[in-house]
C-alpha cells in the first residue's frame, strides 16, 4: 500500500478492514435486456406491506402503480414492466420469507405518458418542498443502500428537530459491491441535482457527501463539478468497514453521535444514499418511480463481472446468465454484499429495491469453518463500531437471558457482522445476537 | 452448475483469516527465537526440556480429554503445545525429565483442564505449573545452568543476576559492588546469564514481540504498560537509593520480565478484554513485580504478580469497558443546548 500524507475522516468506535474485491468497479453500468417475467413482491421496504391494486389479467404500464402504501411508513409499488398481470400470491424473496407478489408476463415496452425518459439534465428545481416530499413518496423511493427505509419518511422531520447537515453516503463500504461507485462515476450532475432537491425539502445549508479514498475517480469527478458550490462539500474517508452505516458516517463527518435508541434528526443530521438520490432526481425532476436500480453481479469466478441496470422484479437468474453464467464452483449466493447480505436459496428470487449486489462465492468458501471455544482475544469488542461487547450478548443470549443483554444494548446492535468476522474462534456471534434481538422483541409484544 | 443445494447462512459470508489454530502458530513461531538462543546458550538441555514438556502436555491433555472428559481430543488448536513450550521456557535446562512430567500434569490438569480447557481457565496454565515446580521443588528450580558452559546434559551451575543481587543486599553488600560480578549490559540484552531456559535474551523475546505485533495477534498495550510501568517505579527507588536499589535497566534485562511481558501477560484467556482492561492489568503486573522484587524474599516476581493479576481479570473485564458509542452524552447534550439557543435566538 502506498503511503499516503494525510489520514481521511473516519469513525472513531471500532471498524475493520475486510479485503474490498471491487472487481467491477472499472465496468460501465448496462441496462439489462427486458426479462419476460418479473415478481413484484408488495414489501420491499421497512414498514407495512402495500396494498395491491391491480387484478389478474389487468393489463400494466411501465410506471403504474399496482400497490399503494399503505400507513405512512410504507411504500408505492410500480410495474417495472408492461404487460399482463399474471398470479399475485406468495413467493419466497430474497430475505428467505415468503411474501405476497405481484407476477407481469412482459409485453413490448410501453411507458406511461407522464414520465420524461430522456437523459436531459434539468436543473431547475419547480416543486415546493412538500410537493417534493410527497412526489417521492409516490414515486415510491426508498433507501437504497439495503435497508430499504421509505425516503419520504427521513424528509418529515419530526416536530421540535431541528436538521442542519444532509449526508449523501457514497461510501459503499461493502467488499464488491460497485453499484454506487458506478452511479456516482456516471451521474454525478444528476446526484448534485438531486441533493439541491433533498436540501430544499429539508431546508438545510449543508450537505457533505462522503466517499471512501478508494474510489478516488468519484471524489474527483464530485470535487470538478462542485468547485462553485458554497454549500455542498466532498470528503474523503479512510477504507473502514461499516463506514456506511448511517450513525458511523455521521461520527467519520461530524464527529456526532446519535443517542442510543435515537434517529440521526436527533443531531441534526439525515443520512440519504448517493443511489437514493439519484432516484430522487428522477422522481421529482422526470416523474420516473422507483421501477430500475443499479445492481452489482460478481464473485471470483463470475467470469464478467458487471453492474447492470435491472428491471425491479427481474429474476436473479436473468443477471447471472448475463454476467457469463453461472461458475461450476459456486456455494453461496448473496443478495447484497458480503458483510450484510442474505444467502439466498434459489435463483427465481427477484432483484427488489433494496437489492445492491448479487454475489457468487465458490463452494471452498461458503460453508463456515470449525469453531473453538471463545479465547479471550477481545477481537470482537475491539471490532464492534457500536462499542459493545459482543462475546458478552453471545453468552446472554444464549442463555435465554435477554433482559441482562437489553442493559447491555443489545438493541444497539447494527448487525454489521464485524464481531463474527473477526472471531479467530469463528463463533457465530452476530448469529446469537439476532436470536437475543428477537427474543426481546417477543418479550415486548406479549 | 451441478445439482449441490446453495449454502443458505445468516451474514456476514466472508471472514478473517486470524484462527486459533493460526493464531497459536503465530505465538510459537514468536517463541523461536528465544528457544534457539537457550540452545545457544545452554546447548541440548534447551532442546530436551522443551520437547519433554510439549510432549507430556499433548499427551496430558489428549487423555484428559478422551478419557476423564470423554469429548474430542482438544489439541489440535495447538494450546497444549504453547502451554508445554512456556513451561519449559520457565524451567532450568537441567530439569529431570520427573519434574517436568509433574509440572506439564499440574499445568494442563489443573491449571487448563479442570476449568475445562482451552478458553475456560483464569489462570495462565503454565505459570501455574512454574509456580507448583517452583514451591515444590525449590532446589532443582533454582540451580541454573551456566550459559554457555556446555553442550552435553550434565550442566554446571551458576547464580543468576537477580540471586547474586538478592543475597548479596541480604550480606549486606552495596549495589554497586553487586555489580562488579554481574555480565555486562550487552549480555544481558543479549542473553548470555543465567536463569531460565527462555527468559534470558530480551533481544530474542523482542523479536518474537514484534513479530506477533505485526501479525496483530496481540496489541501493544499489556507489554508496553507492564514495563513502562516497572521502569518507572525501579528508576524512583534508584533515584532514592542507587547503593540499596538496582538500576531500571538492570531490572528490565534479568530475570523473566522481558518474557512475562510479552508471552505469559499477553495470553488472551487470562488477560483481560478491553484495551483499558489491558493497560490496568498490565500497570498492576509491573507494580507487583516491582514490590516482590525490591521488599519480597523471591529475587524474582513476575510469575507471581501474573497470576495475582489473573484473578483480577473478571473485576477488571466489568470496570473496564469499552466506550459505547452514543453513550458520550455530554457531548450530545451540548449539542442540543447550542441548538436549543440558536432556535430561541432566531425570531
Amino acid at each position: 500500500m502506498a503511503m499516503r500524507l494525510h489520514k481521511h475522516k473516519t469513525f472513531k468506535t471500532g471498524g475493520i478492514h475486510p479485503h474490498d474485491n471491487k472487481l467491477s468497479a472499472q465496468v460501465a453500468i448496462t441496462p439489462l435486456p427486458l426479462p419476460k417475467m418479473v415478481t413484484i413482491p408488495i414489501i420491499q421496504h421497512i414498514g407495512a406491506p402495500a396494498k395491491i391494486v391491480v387484478n389478474r389479467g389487468d393489463m400494466v404500464k411501465t410506471g403504474q402503480i399496482i400497490a399503494t402504501h399503505e400507513g405512512f411508513v410504507s411504500s408505492n409499488i410500480h410495474a417495472s414492466v408492461s404487460g399482463r398481470v399474471g398470479v399475485i400470491e406468495e413467493v419466497m424473496d430474497s430475505t428467505g420469507f415468503k411474501h405476497m407478489a405481484i407476477t407481469i408476463r412482459v409485453k413490448g415496452d410501453d411507458w406511461e405518458e407522464t414520465i420524461d425518459r430522456s437523459d436531459t439534465l434539468i436543473e431547475e428545481i419547480k416543486l415546493t418542498p412538500k410537493e417534493i416530499v410527497s412526489r417521492i413518496m409516490e414515486a415510491g423511493v426508498v433507501g437504497m443502500g439495503g435497508a430499504a427505509f421509505p425516503s419520504h419518511v427521513k424528509l418529515s422531520v419530526p416536530e421540535g428537530k431541528h436538521v442542519d447537515h444532509l449526508l449523501i453516503n457514497g461510501v459503499e463500504c461493502e467488499p464488491y459491491l460497485t453499484a454506487d461507485h458506478r452511479v456516482m462515476l456516471e451521474k454525478p450532475k444528476e446526484i448534485i441535482v438531486g441533493i439541491k432537491i433533498l436540501m430544499k425539502a429539508l431546508g438545510v445549508q449543508k450537505t457533505i457527501i462522503g466517499i471512501e479514498y478508494n474510489k478516488a475517480d468519484a471524489i474527483e469527478i464530485f470535487q470538478q463539478l462542485l468547485k462553485n458550490e458554497k454549500h455542498i462539500g466532498v470528503e474523503a474517508l479512510e477504507v473502514q468497514y461499516p463506514q456506511g452505516g448511517e450513525k458511523q458516517l455521521i461520527q467519520a463527518l461530524l464527529n456526532r453521535e446519535v443517542p442510543s435508541g435515537g434517529l440521526p434528526a436527533d443531531v441534526g443530521v439525515i443520512v440519504h444514499n448517493v443511489g437514493t438520490t439519484f432516484a430522487v432526481y428522477e422522481a421529482v425532476q422526470k416523474n420516473k418511480p422507483l421501477l430500475e436500480r443499479v445492481v452489482t453481479v460478481t464473485g471470483k469466478s463470475v467470469k464478467q463481472p458487471s453492474n447492470f441496470l435491472v428491471r425491479i422484479g427481474t429474476p436473479v437468474i436473468d443477471l447471472l446468465i448475463a454476467a457469463g453464467g453461472v461458475p461450476e464452483d459456486t456455494g453461496k449466493i448473496v443478495s447484497g454484499g458480503p458483510m450484510m447480505g442474505k444467502a439466498i436459496a434459489d435463483l427465481d428470487v427477484p432483484v427488489a429495491k433494496g437489492t445492491s449486489g448479487i454475489l457468487l462465492i465458490p463452494k471452498d468458501e461458503a460453508s463456515r469453518s470449525e469453531t473453538y471455544n471463545c479465547v479471550h482475544c477481545g477481537k470482537c469488542i475491539e471490532a464492534c463500531p457500536m462499542g459493545l461487547e459482543p462475546y458478552r450478548l453471545l453468552i446472554m443470549s444464549k442463555k435465554g437471558n435477554s433482559q441482562r443483554a437489553k442493559e447491555e444494548h443489545i438493541l444497539d446492535c447494527i448487525e454489521c457482522g464485524s464481531c463474527s468476522f473477526v472471531c479467530p474462534s469463528n463463533r457465530p456471534i452476530l448469529d446469537y445476537i439476532r436470536l437475543g434481538k428477537t427474543q426481546l422483541k417477543k418479550q415486548k409484544s406479549v | 452448475m451441478s445439482a449441490d443445494l446453495l449454502t443458505v447462512s445468516p451474514s456476514p459470508h466472508i471472514h478473517t483469516d486470524l484462527t486459533v489454530p493460526q493464531i497459536m502458530r503465530g505465538v510459537i513461531i514468536a517463541m523461536i527465537p528465544a528457544l534457539l538462543f537457550s540452545v545457544y546458550n545452554f546447548g541440548l538441555g534447551a532442546v530436551y526440556v522443551t520437547l519433554l514438556a510439549i510432549l507430556f502436555c499433548v499427551v496430558i491433555e489428549y487423555a484428559i480429554a478422551r478419557y476423564l472428559l470423554k469429548r474430542p481430543a482438544s489439541i489440535y488448536d495447538g494450546s497444549a503445545i504453547i502451554t508445554g513450550m512456556l513451561l519449559a521456557f520457565n524451567v532450568p535446562t537441567n530439569l529431570p525429565w520427573h519434574i517436568i512430567l509433574i509440572g506439564s500434569a499440574v499445568a494442563i490438569g489443573i491449571g487448563k483442564m479442570s476449568f475445562g480447557g482451552l478458553g475456560n481457565n483464569p489462570f495462565n496454565p503454565a505459570l501455574v505449573g512454574r509456580v507448583f515446580l517452583l514451591l515444590s521443588f525449590p532446589v532443582e528450580m533454582t540451580s541454573w545452568p551456566k550459559a554457555g558452559a556446555t553442550w552435553s546434559l550434565d550442566a554446571v551451575t551458576s547464580a543468576t543476576p537477580l540471586g547474586i543481587l538478592k543475597d548479596g543486599l541480604r550480606a549486606g553488600d552495596t549495589v554497586p559492588e553487586l555489580m562488579n560480578q554481574m555480565p555486562s549490559y550487552t549480555d544481558f540484552f543479549f542473553g548470555l546469564q543465567g536463569g531460565s531456559l527462555g527468559e534470558m535474551s530480551a533481544f530474542a523475546i523482542l523479536l518474537g514481540l514484534i513479530y506477533m505485533l505485526y501479525r496483530k495477534i496481540i496489541t501493544w498495550h499489556i507489554p508496553v504498560s507492564m514495563l513502562a510501568t516497572i521502569l518507572l517505579m525501579t528508576g524512583i527507588f534508584w533515584l532514592i537509593d542507587p547503593t540499596r536499589f538496582a538500576n531500571p535497566v538492570f531490572h528490565l534485562l534479568t530475570g523473566g520480565i522481558m518474557l512475562g511481558a510479552v508471552f505469559m501477560a499477553t495470553d488472551y484467556v487470562t488477560s483481560p478484554f478491553t484495551h483499558r482492561g489491558m493497560i490496568i492489568f498490565g500497570v498492576g503486573i509491573g507494580v507487583l513485580t516491582v514490590v516482590i522484587r525490591l521488599f519480597g524474599s523471591y529475587p524474582e516476581g513476575v510469575s507471581f504478580a501474573i497470576l495475582i493479576m489473573n484473578a483480577f481479570v473478571p473485576l477488571i473485564n466489568s470496570y473496564a469497558k469499552q466506550p459505547r458509542y452514543g453513550s458520550k452524552s455530554q457531548r450530545h447534550k451540548a449539542y442540543q443546548e447550542k441548538l436549543e439557543k440558536e432556535v430561541k435566538a432566531t425570531p
